[in-house]
């Protein structure tokens, strides 16, 4: 069948339901909003995530010039106090793995992670403190390492990395977990609205299709229309929900969330794309699929 | 052109088969009637024909081709081959006569040139000349039924069914009807048409297939309707 015609065929499919293309399309964009959102949570916790987030639970940060902790008193851990430092993690059987991460590769690690942010210009080379990173067999005996080290010569700081974070990514988590859950109470919305409008173009068109059917003309061609009917409504809806996604993301992330906790790193435009990407790419499947299905229960060929 | 090998067909819910054991052969060219009461098994042989019903046993060819073996997706192809004339005229309500039978040919992707060189004179050979923009509603039943016979040969197909097409027309339309399918019937296209009206049989003179209860009890060279039982 020619492309002009079964666009007309389309369009006109697409006025005569306006009703149910509507509500397909908002089905469509809500399931949109919420998957996009869902996925782009779980990019901001990857961001917050620091280089060591999963590689050491315990941070041992040495002391630099001009570190004005009582252990340090102004001055740079020395060769001496280092190896012994490290000598003595060696020793504890609570260990793993010990991680050495010089100043240089601190702030390489820093750029890497709020790269995109304004913070990652303004710190310079040299103000990230050395540190020994490290990972514990059982992360619960955190409290028996910083016992030992903090407030030794030459120990800045020592931090669980972990738990700092954890709480946050609790709480981003269950966000997630939950907009997920509504986006897909959603999505089996938008299957049944797809369903249904496909079932009543079917009814409307019957005339019309029982003819082609006895005139010869392919099944890919009758059945087209419908598909794209409800592909075309389905990507309209996608559309929608990532414009909505830009939107949230450029008032929200970049011009409230931003500016506020500079401190941690933001998602960048590259979350948008992926999510954007990953929402229409999942309406014309589920469009494409649900069409396909509801066509061969009601539509006779 | 059309053969059917001791074809029975038997309805899932019913006790009776609608066909049985019917063997029969339609050569190119022929005029066929299908006679019969209602319930005989006319339709459903027509369906057979067009690939809408398979049997339960036995064999049907059609053009050459044995429709048991014959995959899904080729029988669009074969019904190109194919016109159907019913007895309701199955036309669009809301395009005219024109769009009626250009819609046939659109479907089945002929270009725009094609279709607006064959319409016209597929209009004209059913003796509708002049009345292309009007809607089926505006027409006689007779002009309705020239409409879809005019849809059924557009495409120039070498078998043209009729399932009780004067069905809905009375006797002196009906008998236009059928010298319009006398026509065609002379232009090379075999037509099989399956009727109860006794009057058109007995004029025509032409092969008289019998149905009665699914069987095939009669059929003869130049028939007549015959009330024989």
């Amino acid at each position: 069948m020619r492309a002009s015609v079964i666009f007309t065929e389309v369009g006109q499919g697409l006025r005569r339901n306006l009703g149910l293309t509507t509500a397909v399309v908002l089905t469509v964009l809500v399931s949109g909003i919420l998957g996009g959102t869902s996925f782009m949570l779980r990019e901001q916790v990857n961001t917050m995530k620091s280089y060591w987030y999963d590689k050491a639970e315990v941070a041992i940060f040495l002391c630099s010039n001009g570190d004005t902790t009582p252990s340090c008193a102004g001055q740079a851990v020395t060769q001496a106090q280092r190896q012994q430092i490290q000598a003595d993690l060696q020793g504890l059987p609570q260990v793993q793995t010990i991680y050495y991460e010089s100043k240089h590769e601190a702030y390489l690690h820093f750029k890497q992670q709020f790269a995109g942010s304004a913070i990652s210009q303004n710190v310079p080379p040299d103000s990230l403190p050395e540190s020994f990173r490290v990972k514990l067999k059982d992360p619960t005996q955190f409290s028996i390492v910083s016992g030992l080290f903090q407030g030794r010569a030459g120990v800045s700081q020592v931090e669980d990395q972990r738990t700092i974070l954890d709480k946050l990514f609790h709480v981003l988590n269950t966000l997630q977990v939950m907009a997920l859950i509504i986006a897909a109470v959603s999505v089996i919305a938008a299957l049944l609205l797809i369903a249904n409008t496909i079932r009543v173009t079917a009814f409307t068109r019957r005339r019309e299709t029982g003819i082609m059917r006895l005139v010869g003309a392919s099944n890919l061609s009758i059945q087209l229309p419908f598909l794209l009917e409800t592909v075309i409504a389905a990507i309209f809806g996608a559309l929608l929900a990532c414009l909505a996604l830009a939107v949230g993301k450029s008032i929200l992330v970049d011009k409230i969330l931003a500016p506020a906790l500079q401190f941690t790193p933001f998602i960048g435009w590259s979350a948008f794309w992926k999510a954007g990407s990953l929402v229409i790419l999942a309406s014309i499947l589920v469009a494409a699929g649900a069409s396909m299905i509801t066509l061969r229960r009601y539509l006779r060929v | 052109m059309i053969r059917f090998d001791n074809v029975t067909k038997l309805y899932p819910s019913q006790v009776r088969p609608a066909i049985d054991e019917c063997t029969l052969e339609i050569e190119k060219g022929e005029f066929v009637f299908l006679v019969g009461a209602s319930g005989s098994g006319k339709s459903t042989l027509l369906r057979m024909v067009l690939r809408e019903e398979r049997p339960t046993s036995g064999r049907v060819h059609v053009l050459g081709k044995d429709l048991n073996r014959l995959s899904s997706w080729k029988v669009p192809a074969l019904r190109r081959n194919m016109g159907t004339v019913f007895q309701d005229f199955r036309l669009l309500p809301n395009k005219s006569v024109f769009e009626n039978i250009a819609f046939a040919l659109e479907v089945i992707g002929k270009s725009r040139h094609t279709i607006q060189q064959v319409v016209p004179e597929v209009i004209e050979l059913v003796g509708l000349a002049g009345k292309e923009a009007r809607r089926p509603d505006e027409l006689s039943g007779g002009e309705q039924q020239r409409v879809a016979i005019a849809r059924a040969f557009a495409n120039r197909p070498m078998i043209l069914i009729a399932d009780e097409p004067t069905g809905n027309l009375d006797p002196s339309t009906s008998v236009g009807i059928m010298r319009l399918l006398d026509r065609i019937n002379r232009t090379g296209t075999t037509v099989v048409m399956a009727t109860h009206d006794a009057v058109i049989v007995d004029q025509m003179r032409k092969r008289v297939v019998e149905l009665e209860g699914g069987h095939l009890v009669r059929d003869q060279s130049r028939g007549v309707y015959g009330y024989s039982r």
